[in-house]
């Protein structure tokens, strides 16, 4: 691969065959796509489907058991910790729960990052942490404790901590789970924001069908550790693939396919009276 | 399971028992070597310290628990006192009181208890911190900003240990003996400095040397294993819950164990 694969050319993002296991359980199997410099590509899955183990992958958490990770033309899988902390240091993370720092202040959180991988000023870092608050629509919360706030603040306070190192690129875990449709609402529109703002990558992970073909440049679908479709909104929109349809159309998924497999299951390791 | 496939199982559980014993200590081993480059190496090579988390802990560690480590080594020099005078006024020997309390608070149950209070009170605590930011993502989260969990978690907790466990473990023999005082004034024909030189005679330098040097090494095992049950912590709430109680569990087996390792050490080595 190698060659065109150097930074500032090609795909940010590039997974070939990639292979994910827990022990003996294989959870991905053999996923490839890329994604595009300064695109936003909406990972979509139900629960279960690996769409999480994906993003752990990305961010170098999870180790693949087979296949390979680039981004940035490095290898994620067989890259060493230094160069892994070089990606990381420019890769802004923001979790599901937000994952702040429950002993630090919020301005503490964004300025963490700051604090240790570069050797600004206390005052320069001070002023770029209000910075970052004001761009989430959270400026003057620096000297609040996180369990001091609310479930989508604490979301928004994530992504303070996650544009910290001006990163190019994004990853958002589940940016809308636990939230009412509001503050929802309003998360997307601070990633459509961000978006606009700065011309980074983006990879988010939901399952909220509103949220990815809102926030979307393409989607991805993944199915019990299988991509099952791939594409702009159109194109997702317009896949035949069975599979596919049940989740845009949200049907659910059938209960008990015949009653004598239901009088089985039920009668399973019973043994009768004799 | 026939009687003979029970007793062919019982070699490999026997070994695997074995095999996951060692591996236990080798993943102590290698949190330790990591806390310690990070405290002991990493500040020469550019990395940072951290030395106001380090302070912050060993003020949890150390100082906060002054109040009861004080008032439980003073009482156990008592009953040391109470005991030993039991048996010593049969003998007639009474005045050696002061040297049955010294030797054994300062040899043995100064830096034992302390390490019990500890464990108590920040190994729980480790292990309790530790497994609610995994659970909560916060170590991923750490990783992710290319910052190393074990060097900004538990480094701090490793030098503030390593500094506050024998501080604490001085006070404690000095409260020891203070509570073997109070009986040698009372029940015994000392004054207050009569016994306080009593305890000074019947002491040579490698008491106090041999007590401090097992206090660290309890130190290093609490936080050891404190933060590797952190670290190993599940998903879910309940599961911090299972790590403080193994912590703790884990920690007062491992304790006693490096105590009487290097008991049995101090004694065959200066049995000449």
């Amino acid at each position: 691969m190698g060659t065109s694969k150097l930074a500032g050319e090609g795909p940010v993002i590039s997974v070939v065959d990639l292979h994910v296991s827990y022990g003996e359980r294989e959870v991905l199997h053999g996923i490839s796509f890329d994604v595009v410099r300064g695109e936003t590509l909406v990972i979509l899955g139900g629960s279960g489907s690996g769409k999480s183990t994906l993003l752990r992958t990305l961010m170098g958490l999870e180790k693949p058991s087979g296949g390979e990770v680039w981004i940035k033309g490095v290898n994620v899988a067989q890259a060493s910790e230094s160069e892994l902390d070089k990606i990381r240091k420019k890769m802004g993370v923001s979790f599901q729960g937000g994952a702040l720092f429950g002993s630090m202040t919020v301005g503490e959180n964004v300025a963490l990052p700051l604090t240790e991988h570069t050797s600004l000023e206390d005052s320069t870092i001070e002023i770029m942490v209000r910075i970052k608050l004001e761009q989430v629509g959270l400026a003057s919360f620096e000297d609040y404790m996180p369990s001091e706030l609310s479930g989508g603040m604490k979301k928004r306070a994530a992504v303070a901590r996650a544009l910290a190192m001006d990163p190019d690129l994004l990853l958002f875990d589940e940016p809308s789970a636990g939230l009412d449709p509001i503050i929802a609402a309003g998360i997307d529109e601070l990633i459509l924001e961000l978006k606009k703002a700065y011309s980074m990558s983006m990879v988010v992970v939901t399952h909220e069908l509103v949220s990815a073909f809102l926030i979307a440049d393409r989607l991805l679908l993944i199915d019990r550790g299988n991509i099952i479709a791939i594409g702009n909104k159109e194109e997702v929109k317009a896949s035949t693939n069975p599979r596919v349809r049940q989740f845009l159309d949200r049907v659910p998924e059938p209960q008990v396919e015949d009653e004598l497999n239901y009088l089985q299951m039920l009668t399973r390791n019973i043994k009768a009276r004799t | 399971m026939s009687a003979a496939e029970k007793i062919t199982a019982l070699p490999d559980r026997v070994g695997a028992a074995t095999l996951n014993g060692v591996a236990y200590v080798g993943e102590l081993a290698r949190l330790t070597g990591e806390s310690a480059y990070a405290t002991f190496v990493g500040p020469f090579r550019g990395q940072p310290l951290r030395l106001r988390r380090a302070l912050h802990q060993a003020m949890a560690v150390g100082v906060a628990a002054i109040p009861i480590v004080s008032l439980i080594t003073f009482f156990v020099g008592l009953i040391m006192a109470l005991q030993s005078a039991y048996e010593l006024r049969r003998l007639g020997a009474i005045q050696f009181v002061a040297d049955a309390v010294a030797i054994s608070i300062i040899r043995e149950l100064g830096p034992l208890i302390t390490a019990i209070i500890v464990i108590g009170r920040s190994g729980s605590a480790f292990a309790a911190e530790i497994g609610t930011m995994k659970v909560t993502e916060e170590v991923d989260a750490l990783e992710t900003m290319a910052l190393r969990p074990v060097a900004f978690l538990m480094a701090p907790k490793f030098l503030a240990m390593l500094v506050m466990a024998p501080c604490l473990t001085i006070w404690a023999d000095f409260m020891g003996v203070m509570g073997g005082c109070v009986f040698g004034v009372t029940g015994a024909s000392f004054t207050f400095i009569s016994y306080l030189r009593a305890t000074r005679d019947a002491l040579v330098i490698g008491d106090i040397t041999t007590g401090l040097v097992k206090s660290a090494l309890f130190a290093v095992v609490i936080t050891a294993v404190g933060c590797r049950e952190g670290f190993s912590t599940g998903a879910g709430a309940e599961e911090v819950g299972r790590s403080t109680t193994m912590a703790v569990v884990r920690s007062i087996f491992l304790v006693i164990a490096v105590d009487l390792v290097f008991t049995a050490l101090f004694y065959l080595t200066n049995r000449g």
